[in-house]
């Protein structure tokens, strides 16, 4: 479907928003630094940005490769997920749901609700992207959490459009790579458990949620997705109880939105997401 | 073949969600209520997701090797070391615990 064009009259973060003359045509490159109010932050500058995020997080698909061997997927299922899901939470909750027995759609839906997210993530770049047909049915595949944070903190259709490709191809090939690498190790390693490698995929998991730990409603969920997570796990069958502990997030919204002004709220809503991108 | 189902799905529903994000006209995801859920959504999956994966032991809770190397990760994580390094110090933790266990 077309997307329109609209004026930018929601408030965005400094840095997450393009300049409104910008999002209309796609201008020539050059073009949209030139008009950045920043003076511009030259290609070279945002190729830098996007080789450094797309490396240092491309390398970590060895973890991944390493955790789906533990977990008992095969070198080619491995591989597949990394070329065709490419979201690294997802994966790993996947083959994590996968070994603890859950049942191949329920260890689907964790890792489907688990990505909800990247639609956060492509709402905000669709805009400062601009892209249409099949160069925008591509380009959904890299709308993670990497890619936005590198495009987003440009100014400039063109400079969003460099960091997003970059950061997407540098990730894509390292992941998938690494990945492969992973799994081939894992494999010639024999007993993964007895190296530990069972407890990669968790400290995985806290590295990506420290992060996210900020407010104390954010606090509140995690305990208590904890506390579900946990308690119903002898009681519900396997992969289930994760999905349970999912309600901890509208159940925290419920009590914590109604004690919180209504204004304060969407203010700190605002941060959050803002704050998500970097 | 269970896996491959599996495999399937989530790369289907993956990838229908970062389109949908792409695809939708501005505004419709953009209530505060709506953001608030997307943010809280994947804090709850996480710490659950990482409190079965270190407590659990099929449907019994357990204290493990895996506690420990956790506990090396959140160590890490304090002490701001990059990703890997987090992942490498939950790993080699437990690997360790284990050997003198």
């Amino acid at each position: 479907m077309p997307q329109q064009r609209e004026t930018l009259d929601q408030p965005e973060a400094p840095g997450a928003s393009a300049p409104p003359e910008t999002t209309g045509i796609p201008s020539a490159p050059g073009e949209a630094a030139a008009e950045s109010p920043h003076g511009g932050r030259d290609d070279r500058a945002v190729v830098r940005d996007a080789l450094g995020v797309g490396v240092a997080v491309g390398l970590s698909g060895f973890a991944f490769g390493v955790t789906a061997a533990g977990a008992g997927v095969s070198l080619a299922q491995t591989c597949a997920l990394s070329l065709f899901v490419f979201t690294g939470a997802s994966q790993f909750a996947l083959v994590g749901a996968l070994a603890a027995g859950g049942g191949p759609l329920t260890a689907a839906a964790g890792a489907f609700f688990l990505s909800f997210r990247n639609a956060f993530y492509g709402l905000r770049l669709s805009r400062l992207l601009g892209l249409r047909g099949s160069v925008r049915l591509a380009a959904a595949h890299w709308v993670i959490d990497e890619t936005s944070a590198v495009a987003l903190a440009q100014r400039g259709q063109h400079a969003v459009r460099l960091g997003f490709t970059v950061t997407g191809a540098t990730l894509f090939v390292l992941w998938n790579l690494t990945t492969l690498i992973g799994a081939l190790g894992a494999g010639a390693l024999g007993d993964t458990d007895t190296w530990g490698l069972d407890a990669a995929g968790p400290a995985a998991f806290l590295a990506l949620l420290a992060p996210m730990l900020r407010t104390g409603s954010e606090r509140a969920t995690a305990a208590l997705a904890v506390a579900l997570g946990l308690g119903l796990l002898p009681v519900l069958p396997a992969g289930v109880p994760v999905l349970a502990a999912a309600l901890a997030a509208p159940l925290v919204l419920l009590v914590h939105g109604r004690t919180l002004p209504r204004r304060r709220a969407a203010r700190e809503a605002e941060r959050t997401t803002t704050e998500e991108a970097r | 073949m269970s896996v491959w189902i599996a495999i399937g799905a989530t790369a289907l529903g993956c990838y229908l969600v970062k389109l949908l994000g792409l695809s939708v006209p501005a505004g419709v995801l953009e209530r505060p209520l709506v953001q608030r859920l997307a943010g809280l959504l994947p804090v709850a999956l996480l710490a659950a997701l990482i409190a079965q994966q270190t407590f659990a032991d099929q449907v019994s809770l357990v204290l493990d090797a895996r506690a420990a190397g956790l506990a090396a990760a959140a160590a890490a994580l304090a002490l701001r070391a990059p990703f890997l390094v987090v992942v490498a110090a939950a790993v080699l933790v437990t690997a360790g615990v284990r050997a003198l266990g």
